[in-house]
């Protein structure tokens, strides 16, 4: 299902975007501006990152958020209510982001009972390898969510078809060393990287490296680097420094 | 019994496991076999013994508390003295056998977590001996708990990074060191000071600290011609205890105790028992491991709270969470007050001083030596000694004779 609608998404638009919001940050209010914003713009996707306290994939401005999200006493029922929300008014699809202990703790098949009445058509997990997947997987499956699968510019070819055995709705190939935030240069090995993975995915690829510039944008459209364009933190870091209007000149720049 | 003879590899009973980023993968794997190799290679164990022999001053000593077990009247007390080990702390085994690790796989620079400081001392030392840069994660609140400590750490040549996010304690140390990891592992090897973390981490710090339980068996048993009826240790991570455990772990007949932080009390953020009797700690995933952490019911870490910087953190070992689910190894708690009282006492009678973290173990095995008989014995794991740790035990023990001092240090660089 969320296979089918980004492959329709990348025939009308040659690549796909992939937004982010933190629940709760800077709070629900902010977070239905940049909803609306995306929205207007044409974002097909919306990572919902779930706050957690020990955020060890996540960068300095996404750990700051996630500790003032919670702070602020955000709760996973308020997380479910503006996914809610998201789903029925527009037109992008959701997808949770977060650590496995949120869902460990809930309960998976709990989770993904309540993620599918939410609206949300997948999850993102970045610190449960393929190895610790299994229950999620299958608690999944039984309510139509896709767990989205990772894949990082360290791993060996091996292992990236190993994953890639076991993607499904699309698969996130992380196209930077380290946490989220920080900005690579394409190096020559990434062109390598970039062909493992379309020569092992029968999904659409999704790439996240620090989108800010159309530029970035169009590299990634160029031969097919990537389906789907990840932006988080230039969406965040512009909202917080310009607000609604920056934002929306921002994905004009980029989009538009 | 051994721990490590594992049905589903990394596991312990239903902790453990190796809950990482796919970035780190890859790594994380390279470590798993490098150690398997090092641990196969009988030559590796025999450099490891020899290093802490000529730089560390192992063996340390078993010592016969007489003068305490004839004021208490009951179980004979004997303490193997950590404290006596280089840097002042069971904590330079591991890391050393970590540095000589780095040194067969080649990489350069280290880093690493520390809470009280004594890791990140030991592992500047450590990188200090082997040539490797180094850079030590540490909670900005504790950077300003454990000055003399970031002194020395600088003074050997480590980049103390002070971690302001979260509670700005150890855990987030950790969380950093793994940030910082997920971009540098070509170079560089995260040196984890305790038997937590991902796979292989709890297995391979157990394996360094087993030396502790390795020298302590045959010594414990000439000394007191019989084995110890109990063995007490502190845990935080638990990597002390796991040292000193494993040399016991074979002899039912040895009862294992770990005594956790009972800091003020049992009520939520006022201690750090994940074990313990009275917790509330349940089963969870974070920082790369499943064991029992300090959490609410939606799975966020509590806040956690004691004297001992060393002892405050929200998970444990999963090698002793899994000991204690099978009912190996007993746990309790002991406050901050006991800890303090405990400290004068050990320091009055014997002339020796533990530090806060290992005054917990004295706290317990002090305790439960007076309900037992003479004939009987016990063994106490002084995990570091308490004296280069001055500011944090004389604040813990409120001298107002020192308090004078530092205000008067203090006002003499003010003017």
């Amino acid at each position: 299902m969320l296979e089918k609608f980004v492959r329709e998404r990348v025939n009308t638009k040659g690549i796909a975007v992939m937004g982010h919001i933190v629940c709760g940050y800077p709070s629900f209010e902010a977070n239905m501006e940049i909803l609306e914003e995306m929205d207007k713009a044409g974002v097909d996707l919306v990572e919902m990152q779930f706050p957690f306290s020990e955020p060890i994939a996540d960068g300095p401005l996404f750990l700051t958020a996630n500790q003032a999200s919670l702070d602020k006493g955000t709760k996973i029922a308020d997380c479910f209510n503006i996914m809610k929300e998201a789903s029925k008014r527009f037109s992008f699809k959701t997808l949770m982001m977060g650590y496995y202990n949120t869902v460990f703790k809930a309960g998976e098949v709990n989770f993904c009972e309540r993620l599918k009445a939410s609206g949300a058509c997948g999850l993102i997990v970045p610190d449960l390898p393929l190895e610790e997947d299994a229950g999620l997987v299958q608690a999944a499956e039984v309510n139509n969510l896709s767990l989205i699968r990772l894949v990082a510019p360290t791993n060996t070819g091996e292992r990236i078809q190993q994953i890639l055995e076991h993607a499904s709705g699309f698969v996130y190939a992380v196209a930077r060393k380290g946490v989220t935030g920080s900005k690579t240069k394409f190096a020559e090995g990434m062109e390598e990287y970039f062909q493992t993975i379309k020569k092992y995915a029968s999904v659409p690829v999704a790439v996240g490296f620090g989108i800010s510039q159309r530029a970035d944008l169009d590299y990634l459209k160029e031969q097919g680097r990537a389906d789907i364009a990840v932006m988080g933190t230039a969406i965040l870091k512009t909202y917080l420094e310009s607000g609604r209007e920056g934002l929306a000149s921002f994905f004009k720049n980029i989009m538009g | 019994m051994d721990v490590f003879n594992f049905d589903k590899k990394g596991y312990y009973g239903q902790y453990g496991g190796a809950f990482i980023p796919e970035v780190l993968k890859t790594t994380i794997d390279e470590l798993t076999a490098w150690f398997e190799k090092a641990k196969a290679d009988p030559s590796f164990w025999v450099a490891y013994v020899d290093l802490l022999h000529e730089y560390c001053g192992r063996p340390t000593p078993v010592t016969h508390l007489q003068n305490l077990s004839h004021k208490i009247g009951g179980a004979q007390i004997y303490v193997k003295r950590e404290d006596l080990n280089h840097t002042g702390a069971h904590k330079a085994n591991n890391v050393m056998g970590q540095g000589l690790l780095v040194k067969r796989m080649g990489k350069t620079r280290v880093i690493a977590e520390t809470g009280a400081g004594q890791h990140g001392v030991a592992t500047a030392t450590m990188a200090a001996r082997f040539g490797f840069d180094c850079t030590i994660y540490m909670g900005d609140v504790d950077v300003h708990r454990q000055r003399p400590n970031v002194f020395w750490m600088e003074q050997l040549g480590a980049t103390v990074v002070p971690v302001k996010t979260g509670q700005q304690t150890l855990k987030d140390a950790i969380s950093d060191a793994l940030r910082d990891w997920a971009h540098s592992m070509d170079t560089t090897h995260y040196v984890m000071g305790t038997v937590c973390g991902p796979h292989p981490f709890p297995e391979m710090v157990s394996y360094f600290q087993s030396i502790i339980g390795l020298e302590a068996l045959p010594t414990i048993k000439r000394m007191a011609g019989k084995l110890p009826d109990r063995v007490y240790a502190c845990v935080g991570g638990g990597s002390n205890a796991m040292g000193v455990f494993q040399g016991f772990l074979d002899y039912d007949s040895v009862e294992l105790i770990g005594v956790e932080a009972g800091g003020s009390g049992m009520g939520i953020g006022q201690h750090a028992a994940r074990l313990a009797k009275g917790t509330t700690a349940s089963a969870g995933v974070a920082q790369g491991y499943k064991t029992a952490f300090l959490q609410d019911d939606e799975g966020q870490m509590l806040e956690t709270k004691s004297v001992a910087a060393g002892l405050d953190y929200i998970g444990v070992s999963p090698i002793l969470a899994h000991l204690a689910e099978i009912g190996r190894v007993r746990f309790e708690a002991a406050t901050d007050t006991e800890v303090v009282e405990a400290l004068k006492m050990v320091m009055q009678y014997e002339g020796i001083i533990p530090a806060l973290e290992s005054a917990h173990a004295f706290v317990q095995g002090l305790k439960e030596a007076a309900d037992m008989k003479k004939d009987e014995v016990i063994l106490i794991n002084q995990s570091g000694r308490g004296d280069k740790d001055i500011f944090t035990v004389a604040e813990a023990i409120g001298d107002p004779a020192w308090d004078q001092f530092l205000r008067e240090k203090a006002g003499v660089k003010d003017a």
